[in-house]
């Protein structure tokens, strides 16, 4: 059976509009969102086929569900298979969370759900209709930063920067948990978010300056 | 991830009906959604349980009943685990991280798959996955696996930490199916590989757990667990040790000892039990009581260091508990 890739059933018709230097000519992002509509344009009628086996289960290509995201009620219609982290990116074009992983180990696609901190690629999205969903572009109010956004580039708490969304998803539910009490406590509770960069320290540092500003 | 039909559920009965006939549950999914992703699980029905009133937590006389649905971390922060059953919360804070743990139920907690890396490599053999085709792991990479309770088809070991802990405790779970309700010590839950290692467990087609009842104790208050693992935390064991000593001045009137990444399933230690009964708190009698774990091991070639590190956890832990660590 071919392996189509249901992780992108829209997202790709995105304009250049609308993202991170809309003045400069087109972003790297927009580039590859480009790239990848092409190449998903070929792949188009393999990922909208329904399965071909009659005695293949029923699916619904797709499902209604209530997302409210950083605020903003969104209703869409989604892949069952779709997971969280997979509506943010491809479906809303909340690129900020990370695929990093994909199987829960690593922490990149950290968000919070009705509050509580996951890993958003572990879990089925069409599982939580009508949930509230924090993303880091929710954290900043406007231009303010969040304090443990403020606090991770006064402590050099990352290097490429992959792993940061995550971290600070993590680290501000670390804080809320009050689990972020000592830098050994912060470096448990933190445990569910790796940094290949080893930017640990800073990450311990700004989480513990963040929670005693808070 | 292949096509699937999902469904949610508002009543245990339709629940029930739904996995009668074929749909698989699906609550906090840290399992099952990963391994459909790698299409080791492919279900075609899904069934989410997750509305159904069966999250809660509370202390029933002495004993701890928790919901089948509760996750891991509301047991682990809860007010009546920590004052009944410490070893409990300990337990399940060492497991995970903390997003896997917000999400992952109990009841799902003690069904999740097992860990080893042949499992899910969908192009080596696993007679776990696809009943007939081997074990890659006997002659492969094997320094996490069993060293009891294995077979000549599989090796693989339990990851669940808080199954050591409820095994340790005698914890009994409470289920439904299609032929009703019935309850059972969690150590009942789990089958030996044998030479049938696809089936994990002893739940009848359709059954859903409903509640696990963890009976209070004279040593409930004085039991640790101590998991020793690759890293300081987010790793599964390589040995652990649920430990639990009721004490008379320095005598020890009780003790509950199971342990964790050694065995195809959770082990209850019932001879070193014994062994600790009536005996005086301290090394000597530990060391001689945790030599009594080795029996019946059967190390595979990359995992000999399990023979000195088991008697050696279960050593430490009983010396945590004790006071004396």
């Amino acid at each position: 059976m071919t392996k189509t890739n249901h992780d992108a059933p829209s997202g790709n018709e995105r304009s250049l509009s609308g993202h991170d230097a809309p003045q400069r000519g087109p972003s790297r992002r927009s580039i590859l969102q480009m790239a990848g509509g092409a190449a998903s344009l070929a792949a188009a009628p393999a990922a909208i086929a329904q399965p071909a086996s009659s005695e293949g289960p029923p699916t619904a290509p797709t499902t209604r569900v209530r997302l409210v995201v950083n605020g903003s009620a969104r209703d869409l219609k989604i892949d069952p298979r779709q997971s969280i982290l997979d509506v943010l990116r491809e479906t809303l074009d909340l690129t900020g969370t990370k695929k990093g992983c994909n199987q829960g180990a690593c922490g990149a696609c950290t968000v919070l759900v009705n509050g509580r901190r996951v890993t958003s690629c572990l879990t089925l999205a069409v599982m939580h209709d009508g949930a509230e969903i924090t993303t880091i572009e929710g954290l900043a109010r406007g231009d303010e930063l969040h304090p443990l956004q403020a606090a991770f580039i006064e402590h050099d708490g990352f290097q490429c920067g992959f792993c940061t969304p995550g971290q600070i998803m993590s680290g501000v539910a670390c804080i809320a948990e009050g689990h972020a009490t000592s830098p050994e406590q912060i470096q448990f509770w933190m445990s569910g978010n790796i940094c290949r960069c080893a930017a640990y320290p800073g990450i311990v540092a700004a989480v513990a300056d963040a929670a005693g500003r808070t | 991830m292949l096509p699937f039909s999902f469904e949610k559920v508002r009543t245990e009965q339709d629940a029930i009906r739904a996995a009668a006939a074929g749909a698989r549950y699906i609550a906090g999914g840290t399992t099952l959604i990963d391994l459909m992703r790698d299409e080791v699980e492919r279900p075609e029905r899904l069934v989410d349980i997750n509305a159904l009133p069966m999250a809660d937590i509370r202390a029933d006389g002495a004993d701890l009943v928790i919901g089948a649905l509760a996750r891991m971390s509301d047991v682990a922060a809860h007010r009546e685990t920590k004052r009944l059953q410490p070893l409990i919360a300990e337990s399940l804070i060492e497991g995970a991280s903390p997003q896997l743990r917000n999400m992952a139920s109990m009841g799902g907690n003690l069904l999740q798959r097992v860990r080893c890396p042949y499992f899910r490599m969908l192009d080596a053999a696993c007679n776990k996955r696809d009943p007939g085709s081997g074990c890659s792991a006997i002659d492969g990479l094997n320094a996490g696996h069993a060293i009891l309770g294995t077979s000549n088809h599989c090796v693989a070991t339990h990851p669940s930490d808080v199954a050591v802990a409820l095994v340790a405790l005698g914890a009994t779970m409470r289920v439904r199916g299609p032929q009703g309700e019935r309850a059972f010590p969690v150590e009942e839950l789990f089958r030996l590989p044998g030479d049938t290692p696809h089936l994990e467990h002893t739940l009848h087609p359709g059954e859903l757990i409903v509640e696990i009842r963890v009976p209070g104790g004279p040593y409930a208050r004085q039991a640790r667990y101590l998991k020793v693992r690759d890293r300081a935390s987010y790793e599964f064991a390589l040995v652990s040790a649920a430990v639990a000593l009721e004490t008379e001045g320095d005598t020890i009137r009780q003790a509950r000892v199971a342990v964790g990444g050694v065995g195809t399933r959770p082990w209850r230690m019932r001879a070193v039990e014994e062994a600790l009964r009536g005996k005086p708190v301290g090394r000597d009698t530990f060391t001689a009581a945790a030599h009594l774990a080795l029996e019946g091991t059967r190390p595979l070639s990359h995992n000999h260091y399990k023979v000195e590190l088991l008697p050696r956890t279960i050593v430490r832990a009983l010396e945590m508990a004790g006071g004396t660590a």
